[in-house]
């Protein structure tokens, strides 16, 4: 005869609140795991999917995804010379945050080399790769830009042409990819009156130096546009993407490319370790805390509820004991309680996750592994917890019943 | 003083039965060298007033607390001797030993078959087995009708007979009962007595009732009492009366 499952029908409105109750806070303990797993995810989510052996970012950075880098344009053109290199794509990343519809409308801008890089490799939910080399934008879904929508970014307007899940920026930001000219006519747009400040200031540079006053050409195209001035140089991109040819060991190119005194490569692996290590490492460090104390809450919770259900029970347990129940049934009814109580709490857990976790702000990604990691520790302080009720009602004596 | 069956073979035989508790100037002695000895099919009540030593007497026959000294013999097994418990106290309470308090005891969140069930259980009996002997205990009580029914939907009476027939599952050669009528009105307490009086003729089972109720002597065998820890004389049923 199952006395645990007699007990918890007998009490079935209390047991069920009771696990509800744990169940949340298994919830909470396995979207801290969860959360953990969705910073890495995001954090590396474009270093996975965009198709790239190399990365060549600004000397000494690490990369668009964890400061700012900043390269020439041209240095697309340098690295595809390199022997061993297939193809070599500009790439550009920047945040910005603008207004839409009285809402703040945050974008982690993407810049992909038109005509090469289209996009085609985004995971698309809806919609098509980028079809031009103007005005057309790939969105995330969770940006709520619907298929066709109209955004306004700097002086220009963009239809959204296609829709990515899950494409968002180590930070949590939703991405939105453009062609690399769209993407840097956005990162580097000035206001009107902030042009023209800066082409009198230019002005006025030009005209107290040697070169203005003796080149009176050089004055006037001081004032014009700063792409009409080879000096000037075109904007920066953030990187270059660089896919090696299948006959040729990356490592050599990144050695060769290595050696240049302006720039810093590195492998895809070695862009999403920095990534991790640097800047996911201590929110991991801080989750798995908070998760530790959690997973010790828990159990104390546990503990605690198990030790007031023994002791609704001691007269019971002093019953049993003088009916010559073994110790294993008095164990029994304890720690099935306590295993069931487990067991169901975590099934509360995972399905109300699976309900809650998509309305978190930042990603919630459960993996098997973790999950049965996570019933592992349930099964291991459901036990733990039943010990100090365990201990109690092996101590309570037969003769309690009389009492 | 001691009690003693007749020709009766001894189901009980309790010798020189002593309890003490604390020691130098708190020792209370609770029971003083009782002996006494129950036959198979015989009922015996144990009469005394508050704090006789009554149910400190049961509770040390019973197992649940050793004698200071004496020796207990059970059906032919040497229970307890020389200050030392010699059988597993639960494996035998469980095999030998049925109890019935004034209290029913019945475990609350298990209906009065499944308290019966669980003696069985308890001691090894086949699930079929014990359902089957259940049912025909509880109908042999009269309650076969409330089986299904939690404790906290029987009155008093449903409930004692529950616990006499949890006490009467494994067929105990020793049935020990204190004050198992207190909570009853006369009818049903006489209605218990004369159970136990039954069941002790029929199953061979010796049968010691701790009570205080003089009404119903006449349902037992014989009668034994208890003063300041004494069990001092064994009296005939007319005596007592």
């Amino acid at each position: 005869m199952n006395l645990a499952g007699r007990d918890i029908r007998h009490n079935f409105g209390r047991f069920v609140l009771t696990t509800i109750g744990l169940g949340l806070l298994l919830m909470l303990v396995m979207g801290m795991g969860g959360i953990y797993r969705g910073l890495v995810q995001e954090a590396t989510l474009l270093v996975d999917r965009i198709d790239a052996d190399l990365w060549v970012v600004q000397k000494d950075t690490r990369g668009p995804f964890a400061e700012v880098s900043r390269i020439p344009g041209n240095l697309e053109d340098r690295v595809r010379a390199v022997p061993g290199v297939l193809s070599s794509r500009a790439f550009v990343s920047t945040t910005i945050q603008r207004e839409r519809n009285r809402q703040p409308l945050r974008i982690t801008v993407q810049g992909l080399s038109w005509p090469e890089d289209r996009g085609q490799w985004l995971p698309l939910v809806a919609g098509r790769a980028l079809g031009q080399d103007h005005y057309e934008m790939i969105a995330d879904e969770s940006l709520k830009l619907p298929l066709g929508a109209k955004v306004e970014l700097a002086k220009d307007t963009y239809t959204v042409v296609g829709l990515t899940r899950g494409m968002s920026s180590p930070s949590g930001d939703s991405m939105a990819f453009f062609t690399l000219r769209d993407s840097q006519a956005i990162q580097f747009d000035l206001s009107g009156e902030a042009v023209r400040l800066e082409r009198a200031a230019r002005y006025g540079r030009a005209s107290q130096i040697d070169l203005g006053r003796s080149q009176p050409q050089v004055i006037e195209r001081s004032r014009g546009l700063s792409s009409a001035i080879p000096a000037l140089g075109p904007p920066a991109i953030s990187a270059v993407l660089v896919k090696v040819r299948p006959d040729v060991d990356p490592g050599q190119v990144q050695l060769l490319i290595g050696k240049w005194p302006d720039v810093s490569v590195y492998s895809s692996d070695g862009q999403r370790d920095l990534l991790v290590s640097g800047i996911v490492d201590r929110s991991r460090r801080q989750l798995g805390l908070f998760r530790m104390l959690l997973i010790i809450v828990s159990g104390i919770i546990m503990a605690l509820i198990l030790y007031t259900l023994t002791l609704d029970k001691l007269h019971d347990i002093a019953m049993l004991k003088l009916m010559g129940a073994r110790n294993s049934v008095i164990l029994g009814l304890i720690l099935q309680q306590a295993l069931l109580l487990g067991a169901l709490g975590y099934v509360i857990a995972y399905y109300i996750g699976q309900w809650v976790f998509p309305a978190f702000p930042r990603r919630v990604v459960i993996i098997p592994e973790d999950l049965w990691q996570l019933a592992g520790i349930v099964a291991g302080i459901s036990v733990m917890a039943s010990l100090l009720g365990i201990i109690k009602a092996l101590r309570v004596e037969p003769s309690e019943v009389l009492a | 003083m001691t009690a003693n069956s007749g020709d009766h073979s001894a189901v009980l035989e309790a010798s020189s039965l002593t309890k003490v508790y604390g020691s130098g100037h708190t020792e209370v002695v609770a029971v003083q060298d009782a002996t006494l000895t129950v036959a198979r099919g015989e009922v015996v009540a144990l009469l005394g007033p508050s704090g006789a030593g009554k149910s400190t007497l049961l509770t040390m026959i019973g197992l649940i607390l050793p004698p200071t000294a004496g020796r207990i013999v059970i059906g032919g097994v040497t229970v307890f001797d020389a200050h030392r418990t010699r059988v597993n106290v639960r494996r035998f309470r469980r095999q030998h030993m049925g109890f019935v308090f004034q209290k029913a005891n019945l475990i609350p969140f298990l209906t009065a078959a499944e308290n019966v069930r669980l003696a069985m259980e308890i001691n090894d009996m086949g699930r079929r087995a014990a359902r089957r002997r259940a049912a025909e205990l509880l109908d042999y009580l009269g309650v076969g009708e409330r089986a299904d029914h939690l404790p906290a939907k029987l009155s008093g009476g449903e409930q004692q007979r529950v616990a006499v027939a949890r006490a009467l599952a494994n067929r105990p050669g020793l049935i020990l009962a204190d004050e198992p009528t207190a909570a009853l009105d006369s009818v049903r307490g006489r209605q218990v007595m004369e159970l136990f009086r039954k069941v002790a003729h029929e199953q061979q089972s010796g049968v010691i009732v701790v009570t205080h109720d003089h009404r119903a002597l006449d349902v037992f065998d014989r009668t034994l009492e208890m003063e300041d820890g004494e069990l001092r004389e064994s009296r005939t049923v007319s005596q007592a009366q």
